[in-house]
């Protein structure tokens, strides 16, 4: 019992180390900018950068359309197959993990033979049509993620006994997804939401191959020139995903209860 | 006599290959309980989810006060439906759920809020209206099921197993309420339960069902009396079965166990020397020749069991055991194992299984 709990906090504190140690690294390394003292110059320079400014304002608006773009796809995809086609589930799932597979740069030199601008369907002759193209892309990259959450989400509930417990009180289906599915799966679309949010804030091969003003060739490019603002950036983006990690914690607690488990 | 208020007429259900409900026929008057009863996977929920709108007839119609509604979607047939694992909206309250059929109808807000104190009421639960499902036990969250389903003034109440996932004592409680509250809305409820005693207990009628047909389709006291088949006489109640042999087909002799037996017109076809199972309630059995009973046989005791009230003896008789119960009294000592003893009944209160 004793030893037990020893090894436990050992590989406990071994894995906090192997986290928390570089993570300590950088946040020190980006203070150090003033020549012997700790300063946030570096978070100044950042933060004041209209660039950066610019990069992050864009996508983070990418990745809200993203966002509204998945749950738009998945929540009504995942729902339907729970509910009559659990047959397709294993190849849903497999289809959803391509994405894992097959490399962003591949998807990338897809759209541009099939939508550059001398294709029958010019998407990347404007910069509108390139930003739907970017969400898109976005989108399928966020799929492995997004499905898997709301998935699971949708594993906490009976589906089809809530749905036919609506459908037989009159609902139609819009009522039942969005009075129904949707608020018992809430959480976990914004636990997908959020790992959407962190995957598009960091992108690169797509923005940068579509010639987007994203956060993500904003990051490389600081990265190959300057020394400290990188640890800066590095720091501000894990606090942005920390934070979002945090959010989804917090919202959990809201969580509309399963009571449908007959005791 | 008046059109029924709910025909199922010739119903079929196949899924793929598989027929699972054939040929069902029941007519329900307006305001009649009607039970399913029947083993698991003989095919009630199937019927029942037929009559809801979830499962399409693959033949045969199902009419509601004279209207066809067999191709009509679950949301156009103003039914109530209360499932077994209480399927309470879960981000609800108790009474947002009981309103929900309400406000999907439309009804205005204070409409809606007065139905549902109304039927808190009902139920007996007027102070849960703010609680969550996950707050309420089984029994509480069945009975919101129930007023969920009620609220809107369905024509037609549809259960499905709702006492089965409750402890027996809840059980029993809330099979009565739920009988009392449906007598006091006349409202026309099909209630399936595999749970015999359940189903005699609250019925007008029943239909035992077996392999996707209605077996038989009486009242409690019919099919617990007069069962049209062997596997409705041996699925309601317990039944004791002797085998006997046809002495004399005309006469109506039947020998048990070397002992005679007179079953004139009861018979019908069969001839001497055929092999029959006679079968006997319990309670119609008595220990020992008594008044008015006109049949006896002879064997030796062989279990006695003493519950209290009642004792339950059992009796070999040649190769057959037969179960009786004898009420307790105080001045007579119970029989003890071994004892020869002579049972009595009446032949007509015996059944020959089919
Ligand atoms: N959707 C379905 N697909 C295939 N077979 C089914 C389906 N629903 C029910 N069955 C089969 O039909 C039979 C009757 O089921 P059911 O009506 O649920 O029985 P009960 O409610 O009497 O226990 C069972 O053998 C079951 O396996
Ligand atoms: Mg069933």
């Amino acid at each position: 019992m004793k030893s037990g709990k020893f090894w436990a906090w050992l590989v406990f504190a071994l894995g906090a180390a192997y986290f928390f140690i570089p993570l300590i690294a950088t946040v020190e390394f980006s203070m150090r900018m003033r020549r012997g003292e700790y300063s946030f110059d570096a978070y100044k320079v950042v933060l004041g950068d209209a660039r950066f400014q610019a990069t992050f304002g864009y996508s983070v608006l990418a990745a809200v359309f993203t966002i509204i773009l998945g749950v738009l796809i998945v929540v009504p995809a995942a729902y339907w197959i729970r509910l009559r086609l659990p047959q397709l589930r294993p190849i849903v799932e497999f289809i959803t993990l391509l994405p894992l597979v097959i490399p962003a740069i591949v998807i990338v030199f897809g759209y541009i033979r099939m939508y550059g601008s001398n294709s029958p369907l010019p998407f990347l002759a404007t910069d509108t049509g390139t930003n739907a193209l970017l969400v898109i892309g976005y989108a399928t990259l966020a799929l492995p993620y997004m499905y898997r959450a709301v998935d699971t989400g949708l594993r906490t509930i009976d589906v089809r006994t809530l749905t036919e417990a609506a459908q037989i009180l009159g609902a139609g289906w819009g009522t039942i997804i969005t009075r129904v599915i949707l608020p018992n799966v809430l959480i976990a679309v914004l636990s997908g939401a959020f790992l959407t949010f962190a995957i598009v804030i960091g992108e690169f091969t797509m923005a940068s191959l579509l010639n987007r003003p994203a956060f993500g060739p904003y990051l490389q490019n600081i990265g190959a020139n300057r020394a400290y603002e990188p640890a800066a950036l590095a720091i501000i983006a894990f606090a942005i995903t920390w934070g979002c990690m945090s959010l989804i914690q917090i919202l959990s607690r809201f969580a509309p209860k399963s009571a449908n488990r007959p005791n | 006599m008046a059109d029924p208020f709910l025909s199922i007429q010739h119903v079929r259900k196949s899924f793929g290959a598989t027929t699972v409900v054939e040929d069902f026929n029941l007519d329900v008057e307006r305001g009649e309980f009607v039970s399913f009863l029947g083993p698991s996977g003989c095919g009630k929920t199937t019927v029942l989810r037929m009559v809801a709108g979830f499962e399409e007839p693959s033949a045969g119609t199902i009419v509601v006060s004279g209207k066809d509604i067999t191709r009509l979607k679950p949301n156009q047939r103003n039914v109530g439906m209360v499932f077994q694992a209480y399927a309470l909206f879960p981000n609800l309250t108790v009474a947002q759920n009981i309103g929900f059929g309400l406000k999907v109808a439309g009804m205005p807000r204070a409409d809606i809020d007065a139905r549902v104190t109304e039927m808190l009421g009902i139920i007996k639960l007027p102070q849960m209206a703010d609680r969550y499902p996950y707050q309420l036990s089984g029994g509480q969250q069945q009975r919101i099921a129930l007023a969920r389903a009620i609220a809107p003034k369905p024509k037609l109440l549809l259960l499905d197993e709702p006492l089965s996932a409750l402890d027996a004592k809840v059980r029993v409680s809330l099979r009565e309420e739920i009988r009392s509250i449906q007598k006091k809305l006349g409202i026309t409820t099909i209630f399936v339960t595999h749970d015999q005693e359940e189903a005699l207990s609250i019925s007008d009628r029943i239909a035992v069902m077996y392999g996707g047909k209605a077996e038989q389709v009486g009242t409690p006291f019919e099919i617990y009396n007069r069962p049209a088949t062997k596997f409705v006489a041996n699925f309601v109640g317990t039944l004791n079965v002797l085998e006997g042999t046809v002495t004399d087909a005309a006469a109506g002799t039947v020998r048990v166990n070397s002992e005679q037996v007179s079953l004139k017109g009861k018979l019908n076809g069969s001839k001497s020397g055929d092999t029959l199972s006679l079968a006997l309630r319990p309670e119609a059995i008595s220990l020992g020749r008594q008044p008015g009973r006109d049949s006896s046989l002879s064997g030796e005791i062989s279990e006695v069991h003493f519950l209290g009230s009642v004792i339950r003896v059992r009796v070999g008789i040649g190769g057959n055991t037969v179960s009786l119960d004898t009420f307790n009294s105080p001045a007579t000592p119970p029989p003890a194992v071994g004892e020869k003893a002579e049972i009595s009944f009446s032949s007509s209160d015996m059944l020959v299984l089919h």
